[in-house]
């Protein structure tokens, strides 16, 4: 009974001083407090507020934890705070896009705004619609990935069911560089082959350029999904004298198939945003074309920019309510494709 | 075991079969099925690598068609006149304002994105680590034209009284000089560009730290070392390549950037001693701006220019790649 009445009141020998645990947070409030107070006085701005406030709090936190603590504990403190500070400081322009975004977007985006074109209305005036740039937006992203979700996908068999040597070594490395073409590229790769073939923009030609881009994304990911498939599942099926060609396409993909798919959509909202390929190739257009394969064609990022160029306020609502519609689209491709990683996960356990 | 391989010869008999047994496999497949999905599948390989030389083949030549013309000297002019005859045109103003820009950007964007890695790998609350990895993750989804609108229409309003404190307190040093122009410039576009890229290294540096080894972690943590000493002794050292690769890769998309520029910028044919001033271009930047204005030889000669930036970040991610692949090894003799 003595002995712990006296270690109560003895601090442990073993365990230096420590400050307690809302310390960080009075600290936080007083360097707040003293910065507002400098700040209102001296007639500075609200960016300097938080300058001088994250200063003050990193600096009252060395101060008073070297004084309490010991050097060491300090200088944890010290990268505690800059880590939260980096985290927090990040966060300011991601929200800030994302909010803009929201607010700015949702003033002129209706059912008008997504059912009407560009044809009747000039960049100056107010009204129009992304209805044609919706088209053109479907129409060669889903060109695009009939093309490269196949061999993207038979890429990734090759080098996961067969691939040893030099070729798959080959293959894997390109793709690996392909990853990292720039997107402005591929555009120009395919713009020389139209300059070669003389041949004037349209939307099929928009569609090749993504398809380059998107292939790499699909093979690693679907990559990724095959090697999560059990060996035990093959040598069972090819053990029962299944062909490996059947064992691939029967057991290998259903099981894997959730995992692919994910992959899939993720490069399609990755392609959908593209820019640059569209311009080179596609061109634009203020009326509605639903061919792609004569004619120019509109594209919502490449509405995005035409209207961003226009430079008056009307065209900037409307590149504001695009620019919010194909978040909306790639954000929701997101979630779906992730919805679906999730339900269709492979059981690996038992 | 035994009898499986015995019997069928075209079962895999071992989780990893020997590259002389895959081989065979692979020939052995007499069924007709097995040979179309393997010509297939094999075809889809190569059909990539096609892709990959015939970019550099096709460039080239269009690239020569164009340089062959050119009056100027391709590395050293400072204009692009493509219109002309004789044509004169340079891409070293595009290289500085790529290389400087992109410069910027890793110079803001990887010390955040390592701190923003560890907080989420190590010093956030356990609930939120999920949701924010989540939210990081989408805003690497977010297309770069929304970064070029916002940062056009956003950013750049806000950044003078940034480029007005610069000019007052580091304007002495001329890089830092600013003559009260719009703030589109270098700069602006390093700024946006770190932006940009900050979640991507962010998620790839997390894998990374998540990899780190628990129980060394742990074995410090019992010799009494604090939380940074532990990052910074055991975490860190383990993830230096991966952050290095993961930096690469921010890296060529930072180079390859091309919308959120042509944005942001407003170009001229110059170098700027100072990197607040507008003016400078980038190599994606002056493809996107002079296209619609460029006749065929004009094109190729933009297309001469995509050539350069191609091989750069074919220089970069290779390097990366190869980065990685030293330390997947490394690892792998570790786990």
């Amino acid at each position: 009974m003595s002995n712990a009445v006296i270690a109560e009141k003895r601090p442990s020998t073993l365990r230096g001083a420590s400050m307690p645990k809302w310390s960080p947070w009075a600290i936080a409030a007083g360097s707040v407090a003293v910065a507002v107070a400098v700040g209102a006085g001296a007639g500075l701005t609200k960016v300097q507020w938080g300058l001088i406030s994250g200063l003050l709090f990193l600096v009252a936190t060395y101060g008073i934890a070297a004084k309490v603590e010991g050097r060491r504990q300090a200088k944890d403190r010290i990268a505690t705070g800059l880590v939260w500070v980096a985290f927090l400081v990040a966060l300011v322009p991601l929200v800030s896009l994302v909010w803009v975004t929201v607010v700015r977007g949702v003033k002129v985006l209706d059912v008008y705004f997504l059912s009407h074109s560009m044809g009747l209305v000039a960049d100056s005036q107010p009204g129009g619609g992304i209805y044609h740039a919706i088209i053109g937006s479907i129409e060669q992203v889903g060109l695009a990935t009939l093309i490269a979700a196949p061999i993207g996908v038979l890429t990734a068999i090759y080098l996961v069911e067969y691939g040893r040597g030099r070729l798959a070594q080959a293959v894997t490395f390109f793709v690996d560089v392909m990853t990292g073409v720039p997107s402005i590229v591929a555009g120009l790769f395919i713009l020389s082959l139209m300059l070669i073939f003389n041949v004037e923009p349209f939307g099929f030609a928009g569609s090749l350029a993504l398809a380059i881009l998107m292939m790499p994304v699909v093979v690693r990911s679907t990559e990724e999904m095959l090697k999560l498939v059990p060996n035990e599942l093959r040598e069972a099926s090819l053990a029962l004298g299944v062909p490996k060609w059947r064992t691939i396409l029967k057991v290998v993909l259903p099981t894997s198939i959730g995992g692919i798919t994910t992959g899939i959509m993720l490069a399609i909202a990755r392609i959908a945003g593209e820019t640059a390929p569209v311009l080179l190739l596609v061109f634009g257009n203020r009326f509605i074309n639903n061919n792609p394969f004569s004619g120019p064609q509109q594209s919502l990022p490449l509405y995005v920019y035409q209207q961003y160029a226009a430079g008056n306020d009307y065209a900037y609502d409307r590149a504001w309510a695009a620019s919010l519609t194909l978040i909306a689209f790639v954000m929701i491709l997101n979630l779906v494709a992730r919805a679906i990683a999730r339900w269709k996960a492979p059981k690996t356990g038992r | 075991m035994d009898t499986s391989t015995q019997i069928t010869d075209a079962a895999p008999p071992t989780p990893e079969p020997s590259t002389a047994e895959q081989k065979r496999n692979a020939r052995g497949a007499t069924r007709p099925g097995d040979r179309i999905f393997l010509g297939l599948s094999r075809g889809s390989g190569i059909l990539l690598l096609v892709i990959m030389a015939a970019i550099a083949v096709f460039l080239t030549y269009r690239a020569s068609l164009a340089l062959s013309k050119n009056h100027g000297n391709f590395l050293t002019t400072f204009e692009w006149n493509t219109n002309i005859t004789p044509p004169s045109f340079g891409i070293a103003v595009l290289a500085y304002g790529t290389v400087v820009s992109s410069i910027i950007a890793m110079v803001l964007a990887v010390p955040v994105a390592v701190a923003i890695a560890l907080f989420l790998t190590h010093y956030a609350p356990r609930k939120l680590r999920g949701p924010i990895a989540y939210v990081v993750d989408l805003l690497a989804a977010v297309p770069s034209i929304v970064y070029g609108l916002w940062g056009a229409l956003i950013l750049v309003p806000h950044l003078n009284g940034l480029f007005g404190w610069l000019n007052d307190f580091f304007g002495w040093t001329g890089v830092f000089s600013w003559d009260q122009g719009a703030p589109r410039s270098l700069l602006t576009v390093g700024i946006l560009l770190a932006i940009m890229i900050l979640p991507i290294i962010t998620n790839v540096s997390r894998e990374v730290f998540r990899q780190a080894p628990q129980m060394i972690e742990e074995a410090a943590l019992a010799l009494g070392a604090t939380r940074w000493e532990v990052i910074r002794m055991a975490v860190l050292p383990f993830g230096r390549s991966g952050v290095i690769s993961a930096s690469m890769l921010g890296l060529g998309r930072a180079l390859g950037e091309t919308m959120a520029v042509a944005t942001v910028l407003s170009p001229d044919f110059l170098i700027h001693g100072s990197l607040l001033n507008p003016g400078g271009g980038t190599f994606a930047q002056n493809i996107a701006s002079k296209f619609s204005e460029a006749t065929e030889y004009g094109r190729d000669a933009l297309i001469a220019s995509g050539l350069v930036l191609f091989v750069i970040t074919l220089l970069v991610n290779g390097a990366a790649r190869m980065i990685i692949a030293r330390r997947k090894e490394y690892s792998g003799a570790n786990a």
